[in-house]
């Protein structure tokens, strides 16, 4: 019927019909290419992040080489700079927040999903989501004025007196005399001063246990209901469901949450920049202070120049790159379970 | 021998449940600690003078020009992440459908999304801040519009994410509608598509909006810091995060009294912010 009707359309409004269409082709066409441009800046912020850094940190790779990444010396009064201590204290703090947040984050994702009561689940969830909310100079500014001086008062002597080879009570303890390679780990110079990379790490864990709880969270749900009601119907209490069913389903996610959370850790600037000390000594201590590649760069890009400029590019292209490959392996890892959903 | 097995079940069950318990307990604990310090330090340093008087006095100062710093920040930077974003998303929902740079996007704006925002920073340091002093004679280095597209970096990802995934959300009945009465692709994205889903965007938006007034790293060596207010962008601009990172390194206790003022002012915001975008898009789904 359409096809007749068009027929007896003079000629003149027909081609107008085709002018139009061929204008709504242009106008698709030129409105796809805007899109395009815009999503491919989505790349190139990506691309010029690493590039500019590699551009104007070359001139520090290119002086120091590969002892760039070995040397302990960082000296901006004699142009003299190695990243060693600030990528220790990068992963060293990294580390410690992991080993604390991972656990708390597991047993929070379990808490929400299997073992608080329906009417619990919102707004303890909400409220450990507020908590990913909060400013991360806020964080630092806690550490500064209240963690650290915690830590220091009731943490740090606790941990030198039972693990430090000179412990501020004067006694050694009898793990340290038999183990020999532990009291390196713990040793500080001041012992009642609260920074170092364990305070740090600890401001990071707090940082980091909401996004790493919310993805196991989320991943924990993804278990079929059939499968942990069979493990239910043949006797198995809630935490053999939970470690034989739901961790071996959703392992390949929680791995990638915790490496999300690693990558939040290793990149973060302010929550930590206050409690490390900034101090460019290298130390196998935990207690001590030290550096981080965010925090050194905070610290010292604003009146930083010629060389010292470079160094500090080139620590973050190295940071960029690290946090980089660790995002790239999280969302692998998270990507699966949602083609595994699918199916 | 069965029996104590069944009891050695119980006893472990009991004890990982109540690690589990403790553990949220934990988390809670930090989050009522960091909130109730902020709480009562910030309100003992509020005082009328804060919201009316520049850093450059000092401790008789107040901090009225880092939030007038902050505010045109953030309206800059989301002025230049929501077309861009928008956009971006747009594409990635409704047109990269049979292309591979698609989902290699989409994974890539993932990654932005957690990328460290100081090395961003020192990015648009590279790309704005040395070419505009090379440019200007050194006339104009730092800048308010440096500090902006260094927090449209940060919004950009969030925004291209809530956009990809609303637009996803929308029925392709409504598509398939508008293209067979002959709607170009183009009207019906901007009109229909957009249209359907602008809450979700919106929500979007107010979430970057709360990420980037959070923000201090990217700002340090873009917008850079100012003791006294200004309105231009061509300035050296402060920011209420920028302004609370610098008192807190202050040795005098008078300025890390106005350090967590402004940090009690900036945890309100961006906590209130956050819970309007998330109030905002709970109805919004409910209703659907």
């Amino acid at each position: 019927m359409h096809a007749t009707v068009s027929n007896d359309v003079p000629s003149a409004e027909r081609t107008a019909e085709a002018g139009r269409n061929a204008k709504d082709t242009r106008d698709d066409r030129i409105f796809g290419w805007v899109l395009k441009a815009c999503a491919l800046l989505v790349l190139l912020a990506l691309v010029g992040a690493a590039g500019s850094t590699l551009w104007l940190g070359w001139d520090a790779f290119h002086t120091f080489g590969f002892g760039f990444l070995t040397s302990a010396t960082w000296d901006p009064s004699n142009d003299q700079y190695g990243a060693l201590v600030p990528i220790m204290g990068t992963i060293g703090t990294a580390f410690i927040a992991l080993l604390f947040a991972v656990p708390v984050s597991f047993g929070i994702a379990l808490f929400l999903t299997e073992i608080a009561p329906q009417w619990l689940r919102g707004p303890v969830s909400s409220a450990i989501e507020l908590l990913a909310g909060i400013p991360s100079i806020i964080y630092g500014m806690w550490g500064l004025f209240i963690f650290a001086p915690f830590v220091a008062e009731h943490v740090k002597p606790w941990l030198m007196n039972n693990f430090s080879a000179d412990p501020p009570d004067g006694k050694v303890s009898w793990l340290v005399q038999h183990v020999p390679w532990i009291a390196k780990f713990f040793s500080s110079e001041y012992p009642f001063f609260g920074a170092g990379v364990f305070t740090a790490g600890l401001v990071l864990a707090v940082m980091i246990i909401p996004f790493i709880s919310s993805v196991m969270r989320e991943v924990f749900q993804t278990v079929p209901t059939r499968l942990k009601e069979s493990a239910y119907a043949l006797g198995s209490s809630t935490w053999e469901v939970v470690w034989d069913i739901v961790v071996p389903y959703t392992r390949t996610a929680v791995i990638g949450g915790i490496f999300l959370g690693l990558g939040r850790a290793l990149g973060e600037t302010m929550a930590v920049a206050f409690v490390l000390g900034n101090t460019f000594k290298f130390s196998w201590s935990f207690l001590e202070t030290g550096s981080s590649i965010a925090s050194t760069i905070a610290n010292q890009f604003g009146e930083a120049q010629g060389l010292q400029r470079s160094a500090l590019m080139a620590i973050a292209f190295l940071l960029f790159v690290v946090t980089f490959i660790v995002l790239l392996i999280a969302r692998l890892m998270l990507r699966r379970l949602k083609t595994k959903e699918g199916k | 021998m069965s029996t104590s097995l069944y009891t050695k079940r119980r006893v472990k069950n009991i004890v990982a449940m109540t690690l589990s318990m403790l553990a949220t307990a934990i988390g809670l604990l930090f989050l009522a600690w960091i909130l109730w310090e902020t709480l009562s330090q910030g309100i003992s340093g509020l005082k009328p003078q804060l919201f009316t008087k520049i850093t450059a006095y000092r401790e008789e100062g107040g901090l009225a020009n880092a939030m007038v710093g902050s505010l045109i920040l953030n309206v800059l930077g989301i002025l230049i992440a929501t077309p861009i974003g928008v956009a971006a998303g747009t594409w990635l929902a409704e047109y990269s459908l049979r292309s591979k740079l698609g989902p290699t996007i989409r994974f890539l704006n993932d990654i932005l999304l957690s990328a460290p925002s100081i090395v961003l920073g020192l990015f648009v340091y590279t790309i704005v801040v040395l070419p505009s002093k090379y440019i200007t004679d050194g006339e104009v280095t730092f800048s308010g519009l440096a500090g902006g597209i260094a927090l449209a970096l940060i919004a950009l990802p969030v925004i291209v994410r809530t956009t990809d995934e609303m637009l996803r959300l929308v029925p392709g009945t409504l598509r398939e509608a508008a293209l067979s009465l002959g709607v170009p692709q183009w009207k019906l994205t901007m009109q229909i598509l957009v249209r359907s889903a602008r809450s979700g965007i919106v929500t979007g938006i107010l979430l970057a909006l709360a990420r980037i007034s959070g923000e201090t790293a990217p700002l340090l060596f873009t917008a850079f810091g100012n003791n006294f207010m200004t309105f231009n962008p061509l300035d050296k601009m402060p920011s209420l995060p920028q302004v609370i990172y610098e008192y807190t390194k202050d040795p005098s206790p008078d300025i890390n009294v106005l350090a967590w003022a402004g940090a009690f002012v900036l945890t309100m915001f961006v906590l209130a912010l956050s819970l309007i975008a998330r109030f905002a898009f709970r109805s919004k789904v409910s209703h659907d």
